[in-house]
């Protein structure tokens, strides 16, 4: 394609597809549109054989003309995976098992009556079927970066078209100069979704200016999603690769960049794959390659798989590792924008950034600032996990509470459990305790309570977690992912864990408390990289709002959500055990014996354990069948 | 990550030294080469023991201190052979916090070995993974490309013996 009309064509011959899949009343060749879910989620509880059989059941009801399956990305209800949602009904099956796929097929699709009962159970209500927008997960939802993810195939760069793809380059290319882009993102108020939250718009005017008569540029995507429990840029890249080229290239046309490279994790391998299929479709669509749209404009993207380092998560190191070398950060200045990769001025922005650059050029910057609180703009996508009930991916426009996220959206806690903390920003965030729960979330508010944006990963955690143990827990992570690079990073950290270890094992004392938030001064005003300076904020966050959790460890010698193992003992309730021994037989260290009297109306003597001897295995309650066996 | 010992000598094939060799040569003009280079050899050999590294630097000319070093940088890399199993406990936070830390301890007490290490029979090496997506479906393991869900410290038994 070389001109903004051929665009058009292939765009109108695919809106009626993509519009039935949006608000159902449209012009499709098919009857039907059955959408899997082929997300990493939905593929782990079995989409694939969910396809299969969905194509040898159309085959058999003789619907394959009539019938089209989509295999989309995520829809981000990941809990009740694997989803299937078939259009123009909007009817939504939830945790679909291969065995319910012929009744499916048969009532729903030869029929046309959906088979309620599989259907997900908030959207029916009695003889009615609600909308999908009108449960709690969806009603607050406002999708920008995810707006293509579980609509179209991502496999496929003409559905992508049809929800007006490429078109903003189309813009940017033939009406708009270099500048004029750039003052868009700065008006839209955009700023870094890695976690940061730098204005993109500022980024991209340093790396435009500053070196002036540079002869090589580059434009970087950071897809190393490192944060664990973080999945927002894998589903992007799963769900809509295209969105993120297309960004890519219009960066490249505003900082006068020809090459880009996108960093993506190796441990995505169905995001990799697609990324390797939505180039070279963009290339031979011509939306990649030499003289994009006609014009003098030419821009090429290459891949380079991460190999499992976190710290490559960090702009330097990124670099560094793609230059092909150990992914260690430099020190800054001087900033990527001046001197990047291969010492060439390059800007680095995240999947989630580049999401959200396409529709900030066709809707405008007025659009995009309309959402959100006053110094952030628009939508933040979030990785919701942990103990809650909707587990999945969720865009809500900033200033939203966390409040409505987790009791409205997420559902709540599960098991009548107790909300105790939500931690953002992963190894380097904090804790949010139930108190700010009201706190509107944007990247300021979020500082101001000790935590950060992070880049969106949300985990909630309820009574049963400790939190002096989910400190350790970052901790133990960072002194792994340490590079070793420099001094306070390398061995603070290791000493910080050390004293966490040493406090969950019922030996550190309220000296140690001290030393903790001074290691954690020195860590985080010492070192070279974000990962250094961030590392100790997990400590300080629970030390700040649980520190009686952590006085319980130190002076009490008790852990009071009963996780940390040398702090607990365990005991048989003797009413309870019906004296058949199998703790005893069980037991590694023989630590557990019979007592030698009957009591009255019972057949055998009950078993005590001696703490003295036990070493906390657990495998006599693992295997006492009366549950007689509990922890203190 | 990866501690194991391994004492299994090299044992590449001459089929698999042309197919690194025409690896190195179409990637090795390419700026920032070697890791591509590394991620490919890895695929080719299943692991990389001095001697591949060896075959690299001698076709590459980059000095073997530094690919030795960057090997050695990445947890994906790995000097050692893998067992025939690999199973890789999710110990991103979101299955953390719902208890895959008890999985993965039992796992190597059932197993005899620690993380990083190869059972003696080659059958299972056992490894931590940071999050592979699929919080869904929290605490999450994976044996080579099967993935277990929604996991408690009895499922280890019956997941060990569909291997066994």
């Amino acid at each position: 394609m070389k001109t903004l009309e051929e665009l058009k064509v292939v765009r109108e011959s695919m809106e009626g597809e993509v519009a039935l899949r949006t608000h159902g009343n449209a012009s499709s060749k098919y009857e039907r549109h059955v959408l899997v879910c082929g997300g990493t989620g939905c593929t782990s509880s079995g989409s694939p054989k969910i396809i299969t059989k969905l194509e040898e059941e159309l085959a058999a009801n003789g619907l394959t003309d009539k019938v089209q399956i989509v295999k989309t990305g995520c829809f981000g209800l990941c809990e009740r995976g694997p989803i299937m949602i078939v259009y123009p009904e909007g009817s939504f099956y939830s945790r679909v098992d291969v065995e319910e796929v012929p009744r499916i097929v048969k009532e729903h699709l030869v029929d046309g009556n959906p088979v309620k009962e599989f259907l997900y159970e908030e959207t029916v209500d009695g003889d009615d079927i609600k909308s999908l927008d009108d449960t709690a997960f969806y009603k607050k939802q406002h999708r920008v970066a995810l707006r293509n993810c579980g609509v179209i195939n991502p496999e496929n760069i003409d559905e992508y078209i049809g929800r007006q793809g490429y078109e903003a380059l189309g813009k940017v290319l033939t009406t708009m100069t270099p500048e004029d882009v750039i003052q868009t993102i700065l008006d839209s108020g955009l700023r870094g979704r890695g976690g940061g939250g730098f204005p993109t718009g500022m980024k991209w005017k340093l790396a435009r200016n500053i070196v002036p008569d540079a002869d090589m540029k580059y434009v970087c995507c950071n897809a190393d999603e490192g944060d664990p429990g973080a999945f927002m840029d894998r589903s992007v890249l799963e769900g809509d690769p295209h969105v993120v080229l297309e960004a890519m290239s219009i960066a490249g046309y505003a900082i006068g960049a020809k090459q880009g490279y996108i960093y993506v994790r190796a441990e995505y391998p169905i995001a990799v794959e697609r990324l390797n299929i939505a180039i070279k479709q963009a290339r031979e669509a011509g939306m990649l390659g030499k003289n994009i749209f006609g014009t003098d404009f030419s821009f090429d993207i290459d891949l380079r798989l991460g190999a499992g380092a976190f710290v490559c998560g960090e702009e330097t190191a990124l670099m560094t590792s793609i230059e092909g070398n150990r992914g260690e950060p430099r020190p800054r200045p001087p900033f990527p924008a001046e001197k990047g990769l291969f010492q060439k001025p390059t800007i680095l922005n995240n999947v989630e950034t580049y999401a959200n650059i396409p529709q900030i050029i066709l809707n405008g910057a007025e659009w995009f600032a309309s959402m959100g609180t006053e110094k952030s703009k628009g939508t933040k996508v979030f990785a919701l996990g942990g103990k809650i009930k909707n587990t999945g991916l969720v865009e809500i426009p900033m200033g939203t509470t966390l409040r409505e996220v987790i009791e409205e959206i997420g559902g709540g806690i599960p098991n009548g459990k107790k909300f105790k903390a939500a931690q953002t920003g992963g190894p380097s965030g904090g804790c949010i305790p139930a108190e700010h729960f009201d706190i509107p979330i944007d990247y300021d508010n979020l500082i101001s309570i000790g935590s950060m944006m992070g880049s969106g990963g949300l985990i909630v955690m309820d009574e049963d977690n400790c939190m002096v143990d989910i400190a350790k827990f970052f901790l133990e992570f960072t002194v792994d992912e340490s590079c070793g690079k420099c001094t306070p990073c390398r061995i603070g950290t290791k000493r910080m864990h050390e004293i966490l270890d040493r406090i969950t094992k019922g030996k550190g004392t309220l000296e140690d408390l001290d030393k903790l938030e001074e290691l954690a001064y020195h860590i985080k005003s010492n070192s070279l990289c974000g990962l250094g300076q961030t590392a100790p904020n997990p400590v300080l966050s629970t030390l700040r709002c649980f520190r009686d959790e952590y006085v319980a460890h130190v002076v009490d010698k008790k852990c009071p959500a009963g996780v940390c193992k040398d702090l607990l003992s365990f005991v048989i309730n003797t009413s309870k055990c019906v004296g058949c021994g199998l703790c005893a037989k069980n037991c590694p260290v023989n630590a557990i014996s019979q007592m030698s009297e009957v009591p009255e109306g019972k057949k055998r003597a009950p078993y005590v354990i001696d703490t003295s001897k036990c070493v906390k295995c657990g495998a006599c309650m693992d295997n006492c069948r009366p549950k007689a066996i509990s922890k203190v | 990550m990866s501690s194991a010992k391994s004492t299994v000598p090299f044992k590449g094939t001459p089929e698999q030294e042309a197919q690194l060799l025409q690896v190195i040569e179409e990637k090795k003009n390419d700026k920032g080469a070697l890791m591509p280079i590394l991620q490919k050899a890895q695929d080719i050999y299943g692991y990389l023991p001095i001697e591949v590294q060896k075959i690299i630097s001698d076709n590459t000319g980059i000095p073997l201190e530094k690919i030795y070093g960057v090997v050695t940088f990445y947890a994906q890399f790995s000097l050692y052979p893998k067992g025939e199993y690999t199973i890789s406990v999710c110990l991103g936070t979101a299955c953390y916090v719902k208890g895959s830390g008890d999985i993965y301890e039992k796992l190597q007490e059932k197993l005899g070995i620690a993380g990083g290490e190869c059972t003696p029979d080659g059958k299972f090496s056992l490894e931590a993974c940071r999050c592979i997506g699929a919080c869904g479906l929290a605490p999450v393991l994976t044996v080579n490309e099967d993935v277990f869900g929604r996991l408690t410290v009895d499922d280890v038994d019956s997941i060990l013996a569909k291997y066994a």
